[in-house]
């Protein structure tokens, strides 16, 4: 079995058995635990963020600095800005690739 | 979900009301499944495993984490890890939306895969039980439908253009759709405080750690705040 199959099967099991646990298991007026919710709260933020680095600065497992670091910076000017999900995508790309004209990067 | 002999006036303007929610919902989302489906093409996966991800995962941001670990050469242990703790959350969902999906055990053990960010928020936006039943079951298919066309699209149109997808900067969609995933976020100085955090140990640990291994350990900057203490 490929590994990207593997992957996709046992992490849909895991995903699944969180998606359901509370329909199936709760009446609808349990609690989780506590320390449960923080963790929700807490662990999509150091995870996007690690995502955003990874997929800017990082290639084949080293350190790089290239176009994806200007698409990024207008990425982060259109959100700041309040632009729309589809501009903002839009905007890095076309902005990625306007300056991988200019400076061959 | 059906019509009641007794709707009034009042419900089919709740109804549509939570439909026009539900469409632009699924439609601010398909741009993301496409770059879903242009990593999946990019890093060789089959077409029917980025259908596998999109619907048998079927979690954005945790489909994106698992499948960039593994496009970096990375473990399916850390792909499945990376995954599953961005996932934790539809835990939460499960037990927010749990007292408006009471229904026979078949029917809970179904809707339950569509427990995901977009459909608990349209459900849990609603007042009245009934409503945020009709609005979880609104949001989660129709996010359902369109972010597996659009990972099909970004598979297949976008992803066998191969140079292409450096030349119009497609790449930079990727980064660019976590950082917007990521933006709620950021006015909250904990949440700031955990990008950072997030971002440098992905960065510092990249050339020194297994692929994957680095953007797992990133959740170790959870523990700056203690989530073990009760408070």
């Amino acid at each position: 079995m490929s590994d990207p199959l593997l992957t996709v099967l046992v992490l849909a099991g895991i995903s699944y058995a969180f998606k359901s646990a509370g329909p199936l298991l709760l009446g609808g007026d349990s609690d989780l635990p506590a320390w449960v919710d923080r963790l929700a709260l807490l662990l999509p933020a150091p995870l996007l963020a690690a995502l955003v680095a990874n997929s800017t600065f990082i290639e084949d497992r080293a350190w790089n600095i290239d176009a994806r670091v200007v698409g990024l910076i207008v990425a982060a000017l259109a959100l700041w800005r309040k632009l729309p999900f589809v501009i903002v995508v839009l905007l890095a790309a076309v902005a990625t690739a306007l300056t991988r004209q200019l400076v061959g990067g | 979900m059906s019509d009641s002999p007794t709707a009034t006036a009042e419900d089919r303007a709740v109804r549509n009301r939570i439909l026009r929610q539900a469409g632009s919902i699924s439609l601010a989302v398909s741009p993301f499944a496409a770059a879903f489906g242009i990593i999946c093409a990019e890093a060789g996966f089959e077409l029917i495993e980025a259908i596998g991800f999109s619907a048998l995962v079927f979690g954005g941001s945790a489909q994106f984490a698992s499948a960039t670990v593994l496009a970096d050469g990375g473990a399916v242990a850390a792909a499945v890890t990376a995954g599953a703790l961005l996932n934790l959350r539809s835990l939460a969902f499960g037990v927010v939306m749990a007292p408006a999906l009471r229904g026979p055990i078949w029917w809970r053990a179904l809707v339950s895969q569509l427990m995901i960010d977009e459909s608990t928020a349209v459900g849990s936006g609603q007042t009245e039980l009934r409503w945020q039943r009709y609005g979880y079951l609104a949001g989660g298919l129709g996010v359902f439908v369109l972010w597996n066309i659009s990972t099909i699209l970004g598979y297949t149109v976008l992803g066998s253009a191969g140079d292409l997808v450096t030349t119009y900067g497609i790449d930079a969609t990727i980064p660019a759709s976590f950082i917007a995933l990521l933006w709620p976020k950021i006015h909250d100085p904990q949440q700031r405080i955990l990008m950072v955090l997030g971002a440098g140990i992905a960065i510092l640990g990249a050339p020194f750690l297994p692929a994957g291994v680095p953007i797992v350990a990133s959740a170790l900057a959870v523990l700056v705040f203690r989530p073990w203490r009760s408070e």
